[in-house]
């Protein structure tokens, strides 16, 4: 606490914000639920010289952290409504809806925490928007989703609510393995005029300012975000086009072989972080 | 070593009046990244540097620089040291080898190169997330002895 006020004081002085790094605040779900924000990296991670794996949610102001606390607060959960609507409703040739054979979303638990996650049958690795559109497709005669879009958004924040809380624990090894290879190239090549890659600023510089951008770790767990900026539910995808685009670089699409492995790679490098989607950023 | 001399000669000569400016490609960094002669043979000038290092679709140095001098623009980013008194300890080569291509300096850095054309993995178009058409260098000839000019100016205060 002292040391705190102290922080703030020369935080003060100084002018902007230089806040540094993450601060140590904890969060507890609607009073409820004691998240795992902050603990040890997965062994995959010794070589990056990162010991502690930290939410997105540390780095953010304490008016953005305080709206993820309670679901009557967190916008995101509004979407979380309109996807559990959509999980009820019949839609394609065969009259199912996704409760005809899966019922209450509650079935769903766990399976934020465990995606991507290879295929057995398809001999592919999925995404939860890749399961949910082969679902539609296969079971419900419906068309496929459109990737990161609206509706899809909606329903994969209807099923990562239902783990909240619980770690992300994706497997790397076996038939994913190539896989996340794949993505750990692209997490560490500099793309872009700019010539920055991930680990540029999400390994190297978090905890730092990059103009009025306090840089986290560029984690996964919270996903999908609801973000202030742009008042709507946004998927890791569409966040990975973004930060690839601010490299002055020609981005990957959403629903890319290329994104399907970064989500992977991305995703391990948070195991062990409480499952917080929808969470709110800036 | 001896190209850096000729590339000084050269430059002699274009303030002489033979004004032509290096190409991104022709540029030629000494050992230790430094770059003695002018990119264009003319002056910088300190008060346009000043607007290239805050503009964002410029230099946006203030992205990751600290710079007490330029207080009155809002937001300066942690990721690089603060520029406070470089000119002092930073001789004008050093500088404009720095703001050209960093990497030239210090091996490796996050620094973008600003005086750059070839060698990047999917150059964009801008912000588009497109492919770049053609690739400009981030900043011309005379915005970096502009930069460069400003910079001579942050003297320990
Ligand atoms: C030029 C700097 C930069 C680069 C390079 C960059 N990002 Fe980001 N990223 C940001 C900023 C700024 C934010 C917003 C603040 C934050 O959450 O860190 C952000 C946010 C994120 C978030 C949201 C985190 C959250 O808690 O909501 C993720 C995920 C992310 N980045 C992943 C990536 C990945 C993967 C790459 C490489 C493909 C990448 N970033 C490259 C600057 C960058
Ligand atoms: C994406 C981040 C970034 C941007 C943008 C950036 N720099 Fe830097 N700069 C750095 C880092 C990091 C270093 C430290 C070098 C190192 O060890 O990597 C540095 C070092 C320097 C140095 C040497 C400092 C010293 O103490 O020797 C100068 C001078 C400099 N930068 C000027 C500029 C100017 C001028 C611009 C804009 C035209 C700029 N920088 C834009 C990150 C950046």
């Amino acid at each position: 606490m002292k040391f705190k006020a102290l922080t703030a004081i020369a935080a003060l002085l100084a002018a902007p914000a230089f806040a540094g790094g993450a601060d140590d605040d904890t969060l507890v779900l609607n009073g409820e639920i004691e998240m795992t924000t902050k603990v040890a990296a997965p062994a995959h991670m010794a070589e990056t010289g990162i010991d502690e794996i930290i939410s997105g949610w540390h780095f953010r102001s304490d008016e953005t952290q305080q709206l993820q606390t309670d679901d009557f607060e967190n916008q995101g959960m509004i979407f979380v409504d309109q996807g559990l609507e959509t999980w009820q409703t019949v839609d394609g040739s065969e009259g199912k809806s996704c409760a005809s054979c899966h019922e209450g979303p509650e079935s769903m638990e766990g399976v934020a925490a465990s995606y991507p996650k290879w295929n057995e049958e398809a001999g592919e690795l999925r995404t939860v928007q890749m399961q949910v559109n082969d679902c539609r497709e296969n079971r419900m005669g419906a068309k496929p989703w459109k990737y990161d879009a609206g509706v899809a958004i909606n329903v994969e924040a209807l099923i990562a609510s239902q783990s909240r809380g619980m770690p992300v624990n994706v497997a790397i090894d076996g038939p994913v393995a190539a896989a996340w290879e794949a993505g750990k190239e692209l997490y560490y090549t500099r793309t872009g005029i700019l010539e920055l890659s991930c680990a540029s600023c999400h390994e190297e510089n978090y905890g730092n300012y990059i103009r009025a951008d306090h840089l986290s770790q560029g984690q996964i767990n919270g996903f999908p975000t609801y973000r202030l900026k742009n008042a709507k539910l946004n998927g890791v995808h569409s966040r990975f086009k973004g930060c690839v685009r601010d490299t002055r670089a020609e981005t990957y699409s959403p629903g890319s072989e290329e994104f399907i492995a970064l989500e992977l790679y991305v995703k391990s490098r948070a195991n062990g972080l409480s499952v917080e989607g929808p969470s709110v950023r800036n | 070593m001896r190209l850096t001399s000729l590339t000084a000669a050269i430059a002699l000569m274009a303030g002489a009046g033979f004004a032509e400016t290096v190409a991104p490609s022709a540029v030629q960094f000494s050992e230790y990244g430094e770059l003695e002669a002018s990119l264009t043979g003319q002056p910088g000038d300190a008060a346009r540097g000043r607007d290239i290092m805050i503009s964002r679709g410029k230099g946006n140095c203030l992205a990751c620089h600290e710079i007490s001098a330029l207080k009155d623009a809002p937001f300066h980013g942690e990721v690089g040291p603060t520029l406070d008194g470089i000119g002092g300890y930073r001789s004008e080569a050093e500088l404009r080898g720095i703001v050209a291509n960093a990497k030239m300096t210090f091996e490796g850095t996050v620094m973008p190169a600003f005086y750059k054309t070839s060698g990047f993995t999917r150059p964009g178009d801008g912000y588009t997330g497109k492919a770049a058409k053609e690739i400009a260098p981030i900043l011309s000839a005379q915005e970096i002895e502009d930069v460069v000019a400003f910079l001579l100016t942050l003297q320990e205060s």
